[in-house]
C-alpha cells in the first residue's frame, strides 16, 4: 500500500542491469549540480558568482604555478582515498583517516625531531615508512575494538581522530615545541635530508605524488586481479556467502583497516616531510574527511579515484583562490564538499534504479 | 563547593546536549534508519540559535528556529537516504560535513561573541538538601529535557505510535504488509531526530556555554550516537549514559580547578577515551546488543 499523499511522486524501479552510462555520468552530473547549488548560495551571500566560478574552477588551471599546487594537494587525497576505498568495498567504514594521517605525521616527525643532526639519503624514506606504520598502528586499535570487542568501527575510528588531534596539540605545546619558535605550536624546521625530493623543479610537487600513483596501480591490481582483493569484495557484497566460502570476516576487517591506516599514515608523513617541513597544528586541512568523499565520487574504483582526487584538489586550491579574490569564507569549501557527496549519492541511485512516473506505473504490467 | 557537589550541580546541564541529541537518534534508529549526521545537525542548530539570540530574538525563538533548521537539513538526509535508497552511512557523513560547513559559514562574523544564558530555577525544599541540592537548581530547558525523556519513554512503553515505530524498524516488510507507511514513519522519525539535534546544539551554544566558536560541538554529536549504543536503544539507559558523559566533561574541569598536573589535552580527550572504552565494554556483550538492537538498522526498504 502506498501513501496517497505521495502518489503523485515518481517511484524508483530497479533496473534489470546496472546502467554503465549512469555510472560514468553520475560524478559529472553531481559536480555540475553541486557547482550550481553553491553558486546560488554565494549569490545569496552577496558574492559575485562569476568571480567565484572563475577563481574556483578556472584559476587552478590558468598558471603552471597554481596547477602544480593542485598536483601537490592530489598526492595525500589520492593515497588516503585509495586505502579507504578498499575498506569501503569490504563494508568496513574506517572514517578515522584524519587521525591515522595525524599519527603518520607524528611518527615521521620523530626522526628529524630526535635526530636533527642526522644526514643521509635514508632519512626521508625511513620517515615515510615510519609514518605509514604509525597510521596502521592507530588504525589497528579500531580493528581490535571491532573484531575482538564487536564495537562499531565508525564511532571508534572517529573518536580516535579526535584523540589524535589532542595528542598532536599536546606534543606541539609541550615536548616537541620549537624552543626558538616564539611559542607557536609547531616543531623545529626539519633538516634538508628529511625532505622528500622535489619532482618538478620550481614547484613544490615532490616524489610522494609518484608514490601515490604507484599506490593507485597497486590498489587496482589488488582489487581487480588478486584473490585476496576478490575475497574482500565478496565479504562486502554478500557477507553470508563469504562466510560459507570460508572467508574470515575478522581477517577482512583487520586487512581493510591496516591498509587504510597505512595509506593515511604515509600521506601524513609525506605532508610533514614535503610542503610543510615541520610538524604543525594545521598539518591536515581535513584530508581524512575529504578523502572519504573522494573515494565515493571515484566510485570506489582505483581509476575513478585518480580523477576524483584531482577534482577535490582543484576544489581545495580553487577555494583558497576564491578566499583571496572573491572574499569567500574558507568554510565554503566544506559546504561544497558536503553538497558534492550528497548530489553524487542521488545521481548514483540511477545506476541501479530508474524513475517511473505514476501514470506509467498503471500501464506497466507487474 | 567540593568536586562532588560541583559535578552533581552541573551534571544535568552538561548532559543535556548529549541527552537531547541521543534521544532523537534513538527514535531514528528505532525506526530502522542510521543518521550519522548528528554532529552537523547540532552545529547548524547551534549557530542558528546563537544568531537569533544574539540579535535579540530571545531563547524561545532561538530554540524553535534551531529545531526547524536542523529538521530541514535532516529531511535532506531523508530525501536522499530514504527517497533514493542511498547508502545511509555515506549520506549521514555528507550531511555532517555539510552541516558543519554551513555552521562555520553562518557563524563566521559571530566568532567569540557571547550572549546571555538563562536563569536557573530552584525547586523549593529539594534544592536545600546538602550535597545533592545542586541537582534541583537547573534552567528551564533541563527541566523540559527531563520531561521529554519521560514522554519518549512512555511513547515506546505504552502507545501505538511507539509500537509502529518499532515495527517499522524491526521488520519493515511485515509493517508494510499490515498497511503502515514505512517510509512515512521513517521520514517523520528522521525529522524528529533532526529537531532534537537542533535543540541539543542550541542548548550548547546559547545556554551551556553561551558563546560562538567554530567547531564548538566538538564531537558531542558523535558521542550522542555512541550513547544510543551504550543505552542499547533504551530511553532510561540513554539518560544514565548522558549523565555519565555530563559528569565526565565536568570532571576534566574539576581536575583543572584542583590543580591536578595533567596536560589539558588529556583532559579534553577524556570524553572520547571514555566513549571508546565504554563502547568496547558494551559491544563485547553480543547477546545483549542483539537482543535490544534494531533488526533492519541502516538497510534501505524496498517493496
Amino acid at each position: 500500500m502506498s501513501i496517497p499523499v505521495f502518489a503523485f511522486l515518481p517511484g524508483l524501479v530497479r533496473r534489470e542491469r546496472a546502467s554503465l552510462a549512469a555510472t560514468l555520468l553520475a560524478p559529472l552530473g553531481a559536480l555540475l549540480v553541486a557547482i550550481v547549488l553553491n553558486l546560488g548560495l554565494y549569490m545569496v551571500m552577496g558574492r559575485n558568482p562569476l568571480a567565484v566560478l572563475h577563481a574556483m574552477v578556472l584559476e587552478p588551471f590558468l598558471s603552471w604555478a597554481s596547477f602544480s599546487e593542485v598536483l601537490l594537494k592530489t598526492g595525500p587525497l589520492l593515497l588516503i582515498a585509495q586505502g579507504l576505498a578498499i575498506g569501503f568495498r569490504a563494508k568496513v567504514f574506517n572514517i578515522g583517516a584524519e587521525g591515522q594521517f595525524i599519527l603518520g605525521a607524528i611518527f615521521a616527525s620523530a626522526i628529524p625531531i630526535w635526530f636533527p643532526q642526522a644526514t643521509g639519503g635514508w632519512i626521508w624514506p625511513a620517515m615515510l615508512l615510519l609514518g605509514a606504520i604509525g597510521g596502521a598502528l592507530w588504525a589497528s586499535i579500531t580493528a581490535f575494538w571491532r573484531v575482538r570487542l564487536n564495537a562499531n568501527e565508525i564511532l571508534v575510528s572517529l573518536m580516535l581522530s579526535l584523540v589524535a588531534a589532542q595528542f598532536l596539540y599536546y606534543l606541539l605545546l609541550g615536548p616537541w615545541k620549537d624552543p626558538n619558535g616564539f611559542n607557536f605550536p609547531q616543531s623545529v624546521m626539519f633538516q634538508y635530508d628529511a625532505m622528500v625530493p622535489t619532482l618538478i623543479t620550481g614547484t613544490r610537487v615532490n616524489v610522494s605524488l609518484l608514490i601515490a600513483l604507484a599506490w593507485s596501480v597497486a590498489a587496482w591490481v589488488f582489487m581487480q586481479k588478486s584473490f585476496i582483493g576478490y575475497k574482500l569484495q565478496v565479504g562486502g557484497l554478500a557477507p553470508r556467502a563469504a562466510g560459507y566460502a570460508g572467508f574470515n570476516e575478522g581477517w577482512a576487517i583487520w586487512l581493510s583497516l591496516l591498509i587504510g591506516g597505512f595509506a593515511a599514515g604515509l600521506a601524513g608523513a609525506a605532508e610533514v616531510a614535503g610542503p610543510l617541513g615541520q610538524l604543525q597544528r594545521s598539518i591536515s586541512t581535513g584530508y581524512g574527511y575529504a578523502a572519504i568523499i573522494v573515494a565515493y565520487i571515484g566510485g570506489l574504483h582505483p581509476i575513478g579515484i585518480v580523477i576524483s582526487s584531482v577534482v577535490m584538489a582543484v576544489i581545495y586550491i580553487g577555494g583558497d583562490n576564491a578566499m583571496v579574490s572573491a572574499n569567500l569564507p574558507i568554510a565554503a569549501v566544506r559546504v561544497f564538499q558536503g553538497s558534492l557527496l550528497l548530489a553524487y549519492l542521488i545521481a548514483v541511485a540511477f545506476v541501479r534504479y530508474r524513475l517511473e512516473w505514476p501514470h506509467a506505473a498503471h500501464r506497466s504490467p507487474s | 563547593m567540593n568536586a562532588v557537589e560541583f559535578i552533581l550541580a552541573g551534571m544535568l546541564a552538561a548532559a543535556t546536549p548529549f541527552l537531547l541529541a541521543a534521544l532523537g537518534e534513538m527514535v531514528v534508529e528505532r525506526a530502522g534508519v542510521l543518521n550519522l549526521g548528528v554532529e552537523g545537525l547540532m552545529a547548524l542548530g547551534a549557530v542558528i540559535a546563537f544568531i537569533v539570540v544574539y540579535h535579540g530574538g530571545g531563547h524561545f525563538l532561538g530554540f524553535i528556529t534551531a529545531g526547524i533548521s536542523a529538521a530541514l537539513l535532516s529531511l535532506v538526509f531523508a530525501f536522499i537516504a530514504l527517497g533514493f535508497r542511498a547508502n545511509q552511512v555515506a549520506t549521514g557523513l555528507a550531511i555532517g560535513i555539510l552541516g558543519q560547513g554551513l555552521s562555520a559559514l553562518f557563524g563566521k562574523t559571530y566568532e567569540s561573541l557571547t550572549v546571555k544564558g538563562l536563569p536557573k530555577i530552584a525547586i523549593p525544599g529539594l534544592s536545600e538538601i546538602p550535597v545533592i541540592g545542586g541537582l534541583f537548581v537547573q534552567d528551564i530547558v533541563v527541566w523540559l529535557s527531563l520531561l521529554a525523556t519521560l514522554v519518549i519513554w512512555a511513547t515506546f512503553a505504552f502507545t501505538k505510535t511507539g509500537l509502529v515505530i518499532r515495527a517499522v524498524g524491526e521488520n519493515p516488510k511485515a509493517a508494510h504488509a499490515i498497511g503502515y507507511p514505512v517510509i512515512g514513519v521513517r521520514v517523520a522519525a528522521v525529522a524528529f531526530g533532526g529537531m532534537m539535534a537542533g535543540f541539543a546544539g542550541a542548548y550548547a551554544s546559547v545556554i551551556y556555554t553561551p558563546l560562538w566558536a567554530d567547531g564548538m560541538i566538538a564531537g558531542r554529536g558523535w558521542i550522542a550516537i555512541a550513547l544510543v549504543v551504550f543505552g542499547t536503544w533504551l530511553t532510561g539507559r540513554i539518560f544514565l549514559g548522558a549523565c555519565l558523559f555530563g559528569a565526565v566533561s565536568l570532571m576534566s574541569l574539576a581536575a583543572q580547578a584542583t590543580g591536578l598536573d595533567l596536560p589539558s589535552q588529556l583532559l579534553s580527550s577524556l570524553p572520547y577515551l571514555v566513549t571508546i572504552i565504554v563502547l568496547g565494554i558494551i559491544s563485547a556483550d553480543r547477546r545483549r546488543l542483539k537482543m535490544n538492537g534494531v533488526a533492519s538498522l541502516g538497510e534501505p526498504f524496498e517493496h
